[in-house]
């Protein structure tokens, strides 16, 4: 269970770790995009750090999407409006709400997937961070269903985002910046989808 | 007269086209959306809506752009804009604004120069 001011604090630690991992995400974007994914993402999230106490006691829902809608007008890159749309369709699934269970955690989580999806006309295999989403998701609700406890159910999902960033080494991307480089960019990691395993780590170790 | 927005990861670029527009439709209603605020590589959404909205009459305003974020950023510009005459065309970016630039300049209708961009999109240079 969470609550408004728990859901700024969280969001507060995802920036926290955005930030001492902008160099490492950046030096992932090098050799496949465009060198800025650690860079922007750093941009957004010190813009939503400015803006959080503007929603201070709203709803889950209206700071979710004050912080997709600050990410989309700053971050530049295609994160972006990747991770906005993100934000934003995880608020939308907890608007109105002062306090979400894991339940809801895993439905804003479900919408949040079929955001980015739809915005990057993209799915699974394709080297992006819907590599890490989906299958931390699915593990997530597998320990959900098998009655598993709050911390061992977020264990599971940031284990699999990892396992699942470290699996596009081995995928050719077909969508965005590193499709430009296809074959070329085996081997290495997708910037997205390492900044997506951080950021479920973050909420995970600040949930409960 | 319908009104164009260029939309590029570069404020030089999104600038740049315009002055190659100008060439040919100097009197053309189109803006840039190049560039982040701070000068920096991307794309604002800030930047695009509002060069939409420097453009924008009852008779429609297309966006061009240049490749990924600008892509999506622009689609979530239009989503907010909602209910107004806003649409992205897929087509090359400089010979698309060549194009539509003369068409914009010769009064012709949304309709009419999207179906020239169509054109653009399937013309090979050589």
């Amino acid at each position: 269970m969470t609550d408004s001011t728990k859901t700024a604090e969280i969001i507060g630690s995802v920036g926290k770790v955005i930030e001492e991992q902008k160099e490492y995400l950046t030096e992932l974007d090098r050799p496949i995009g465009d060198s800025d994914h650690g860079i922007n993402m750093a941009r957004g999230f010190a813009a939503v750090e400015k803006k959080l106490p503007t929603v201070a006691g709203k709803d889950i829902g209206t700071i979710l999407k004050t912080v997709g809608m600050t990410i989309v007008s700053t971050v530049g890159g295609a994160s972006g409006p990747l991770y906005g749309t993100a934000y934003m369709k995880a608020g939308a699934a907890a608007a109105g709400k002062t306090e979400i269970g894991m339940e809801d955690f895993l439905k804003m989580l479900g919408d949040a997937i079929d955001g980015v999806k739809m915005r990057g006309h993209s799915d699974v295999e394709e080297a992006t961070m819907l590599d890490a989403m989906v299958p931390s998701l699915n593990a997530m609700k597998e320990a959900f269903a098998a009655g598993k406890t709050t911390k061992e159910i977020l264990d599971a999902g940031v284990k699999a985002a990892w396992a699942g960033a470290e699996h596009t080494k081995g995928l050719v991307a077909t969508k965005g910046r590193a499709s430009y480089v296809g074959e070329r960019g085996l081997g290495h990691q997708d910037p997205g989808a390492t900044s997506y395993a951080y950021t479920l780590q973050a909420i995970a170790s600040n949930y409960c | 007269m319908v009104g164009i927005v260029i939309v590029s990861h570069s404020e030089n670029l999104a600038k740049s086209v315009i002055e190659l527009t100008a060439m040919m439709a100097e009197n053309a209603n189109i803006a840039p959306a190049g560039g982040l605020e701070d000068g920096s590589m991307g794309t604002s959404f800030e930047r695009i809506k509002s060069a939409i909205e420097s453009v924008y009459s009852e008779d429609g305003v297309l966006v061009l752009m240049d490749m990924g974020s600008a892509v999506m950023t622009t689609e979530m510009v239009l989503e907010d804009l909602e209910g107004k005459k806003v649409e992205m065309v897929d087509c090359p970016l400089v010979e698309g604004a060549v194009v539509a630039a003369c068409d914009s300049e010769g009064n012709m209708s949304m309709e009419e120069i999207k179906a020239d961009l169509a054109a653009v999109a399937g013309t090979h240079k050589f």
